[in-house]
């Protein structure tokens, strides 16, 4: 078989070896409802603690601050529909960015369609959101400020710090923080930064799909969207999903114990990429910022390419990216966050986004820059006739 | 209180003559077929000159979903029994109404048909008929006389030991029995057009297989899996399909290459179709099928056909050829086709489409503009065909590879 380079990790990544064995032990012996009385309940109800408890201490937050999810997603919608819905008799209006992901900014648009009233920022051309829009668009009638960590597409880190700081003194602002890409990548310090409400998601981080986590600071209260049994102190009610649960355990503990140095590690193996790409590609536009950026994330333009084409013929070379924007003759879908930072017709759809992990190694790097080399070359030379 | 079905097959198929008993069966095996994997006890029978299904154990909705779609049905309906006494025959009948009076907003018009079969049965044909309506018509709300013209009929048939009642009637597809006309090869894309020509091939008693190109990877797997399920949804009406994909990119990168632009269309299709007849003659199929329909696009021009069709000697059928583009649409609806054919992904027309193409080529130019292929023609032919893999789709199963 062709050797297979990974560089889609922002997408998804493959669940840790320690993670599978860890989930099918929950699923083959531990298998109790944590919610039950007797000792089966309590041995699951155990393993949830403990994973709680690496989740915590990854966050640098307390246990009880975390409310277990289906995902990224779900944390999202909870954040934004849960203050919403909870602090609406204090105002209507919240602050969001164009940039966010479609579970955050869509949800906006539907607190919008349901009578709020949402501020989108405009990202600069690097990506970046500026304290000074989110200064200037504030209101006493603001209950919620939301902002991503790094942006899913071209990994640019947003001052989350500033904003915080800004809204420090905004007692009836809560913030909230989407920080899936972040996580395992970036030092998270929601306590620190002032931040509310934080989502983050396992699958992001050779963890299961389907379990996710929003730390909700002490004092927070958010109106549920699931009514039920109760669960996760009753605003996130339904069985808990244990074997994701702990498989989110195990992959938090390994992403975060060494952070500094496996961002370090991704971050010169980042750099070595785009160097190369540069080297090979002259007309290749960077969409990723060159300071303020994630360590994993490259987002590049070919234009005159189409990100959809150059996806595929990199599949057959054996190298897996993505694009961020998907044309079609039939409909066009182009990356939001890219579109608002200005880019061209031509860079638009041309862009594709590859994205690392702290498995990625350096041979893979090369070759990877060595394929997209040969497959660009040889699809404009077919383009350009 | 239905066990059973009568189907009415295509009049076309009772004026076989002496070849209606071969139409016939051909019929009822693929009707055997279509209800094949219901529950145990899906009987199809001959009796005295028609079809009928005993449902066994299965749901008569199911059996009657699966039946309207085979090719040579004109309608089915659903028997209800009774015990040769009017009194039953009269409250049997008052439900069968009931029963087809759900689905209509009153006011219907109504009229019954008395057959009197068994002869020592008391009622007369006539008599029978008006007792019965007689009857029903004061008991069901929304029912209107009309012995004339009318919307609803039930029919009371006496036989030897029981009376059969039926009213509802659910149209089948009517045409021919698949598999009565010989094979043909369908030109299979991923768009709304091409599954309804294939259909509609069927229809008229073909048996089906299909060709696609693909130019992975200017067109996504996806768009390869989108074709599969356009197969498999044929399969649901010819029983099976073979469809055969073909490795298209060097081809599109061939023309590319070396020919003008506003040529490539034209002969993307010419090479197409010479795939498409050379596999034609390996699988012994007697033609070609596409879903042009004249002047819809670029391709579909007189002009256009006329110089692409001058590739190959085998006949075309264009079934869809003077339909509206509105009527396609509405017959992919029913044959659940067009849900998967908007599926947003390419297919190999779209992919290098020129930014001026020819309209009108003329068959000399289009000749010249071919001609720097010529040499290697041949042999990427050769090596497309033998890189085509194969998938065998039947109603039942998901494809399986055959070579």
């Amino acid at each position: 078989m062709k050797r297979e380079i990974y560089l889609d990790n922002s997408a998804t990544t493959k669940p840790h070896d320690s993670v599978v064995h860890a989930m099918v032990a929950m699923m083959a012996d531990t298998y109790g409802n944590p919610s039950s009385l007797h000792r089966k309940g309590l041995l699951a109800e155990k393993e949830l603690d403990k994973a709680r408890e690496k989740v915590a201490k990854a966050l640098g937050v307390k246990k009880a601050e975390l409310l277990f999810t289906s995902g990224g997603t779900e944390a999202n919608n909870l954040a934004l529909f849960g203050v919403a819905r909870q602090y609406a008799s204090r105002g209507k209006h919240i602050i969001t960015t164009q940039i966010e992901h479609a579970c955050v900014y869509d949800a906006a648009e539907a607190l919008q369609a349901a009578g709020y009233d949402i501020t989108f920022l405009k990202p600069d051309a690097q990506g970046l959101i500026r304290v000074e829009d989110v200064q200037a668009a504030w209101r006493e009638d603001t209950i919620l400020v939301s902002v991503m960590h790094v942006n899913n597409e071209t990994g640019a880190i947003q001052p989350i710090e500033a904003i915080g700081r800004f809204l420090q003194d905004k007692r009836k602002t809560l913030f909230h923080v989407d920080a899936v890409q972040g996580l395992g990548k970036l030092p998270l310090r929601p306590k620190d930064w002032g931040v509310d409400l934080l989502a983050i998601s396992a699958h992001k981080i050779h963890g299961p799909k389907g379990v996710g986590a929003l730390y909700v600071r002490d004092g927070v209260t958010l109106m549920p969207l699931f009514y039920g049994g109760g669960q996760e102190k009753g605003i996130r009610s339904g069985t808990e999903n244990a074997p994701g649960i702990v498989g989110f355990g195990v992959a938090v503990e390994l992403a975060t114990k060494q952070l500094s140095q496996q961002a370090a590690a991704m971050t010169r193996l980042r750099d070595r990429l785009i160097e190369q790409i540069a080297v090979n590609h002259p007309d290749a536009r960077l969409n990723t910022p060159q300071e303020q950026a994630a360590p994993h994330v490259i987002n590049v333009s070919f234009p005159g390419l189409r990100g959809e084409v150059l996806v595929h013929a990199l599949e057959t070379n054996g190298l897996f990216i993505s694009t961020g924007s998907a044309c079609s003759s039939r409909e066009k879908i182009v990356s939001r966050p890219l579109a608002v930072m200005g880019l061209s017709e031509r860079e638009l759809e041309g862009a594709v986004r590859l994205s690392l992990s702290p498995e990625t190694r350096e041979a893979d790097i090369d070759e990877a820059a060595e394929i997209l080399k040969q497959t660009v070359s040889d699809l404009q030379m077919l383009y350009r006739r | 209180m239905y066990k059973s079905l009568i189907v009415r097959m295509s009049g076309e198929i009772a004026i076989k003559g002496k070849n209606r008993a071969e139409f016939e069966k051909k019929l009822m095996e693929n009707m055997r077929l279509a209800v094949k994997s219901l529950a145990a006890g899906v009987k199809v029978n001959k009796i005295g000159g028609r079809i009928e299904v005993q449902i066994g154990d299965a749901a008569m909705s199911d059996v009657v979903e699966r039946l309207t779609q085979v090719m040579g049905i004109v309608s089915v309906s659903p028997v209800a029994e009774a015990e040769l006494d009017i009194e039953q025959i009269q409250e049997t009948a008052v439900r069968v109404v009931q029963d087809a009076m759900a689905t209509r907003v009153a006011p219907v018009t109504f009229k019954v048909d008395g057959r009197r079969a068994n002869k020592r049965f008391p009622l007369p044909s006539p008599e029978l008929a008006r007792t019965v309506g007689g009857y029903v018509l004061p008991r069901v709300d929304g029912l209107k006389v009309d012995v004339h013209d009318p919307e609803l009929v039930l029919t009371v048939e006496v036989r030897e030991h029981k009376a059969y009642l039926t009213c509802e009637k659910i149209a089948g597809p009517g045409g021919m029995p698949v598999g009565t006309a010989g094979r043909v090869l369908l030109l299979l894309s991923g768009g709304i057009d091409s599954p309804v020509a294939g259909w509609m091939a069927l229809k008229r008693g073909a048996t089906l297989e299909a060709i696609h190109f693909h130019s992975f990877p200017f067109t996504s797997e996806r768009a390869q899996e989108k074709v599969n399920d356009l197969a498999k949804q044929l399969a649901q009406h010819g029983g099976r399909v073979r469809l055969h994909n073909v490795p298209f990119t060097e081809i599109q990168k061939a023309i590319r290459q070396h020919c003008p632009e506003e040529f490539s269309i034209t002969i993307m299709r010419r090479i197409m179709l010479r795939i498409a007849e050379k596999l034609a003659w390996r699988r012994k199929c007697l033609a070609l099928v596409t879903g042009e329909s004249l002047g819809q696009v670029a391709s579909q021009t007189l002009e256009s056909m006329f110089a692409i069709n001058q590739v190959t000697s085998m006949p075309i059928l264009r079934p869809l050829v003077a339909m509206d583009k509105s009527d396609i649409i509405q017959i992919a609806k029913q044959i659940d086709t067009y849900e998967t054919s908007i599926l947003p992904f390419e297919d190999c027309c779209t992919i290098f489409l020129p930014k001026n193409p020819k309209t009108r080529p003329k068959l000399g130019e289009t000749l010249d503009a071919e001609r720097p292929l010529l040499d290697s023609l041949e042999q990427m032919i050769e090596d497309a065909l033998n890189g085509t893999e194969s998938l065998l789709f039947t109603r039942e199963q998901d494809e399986r590879v055959i070579q």
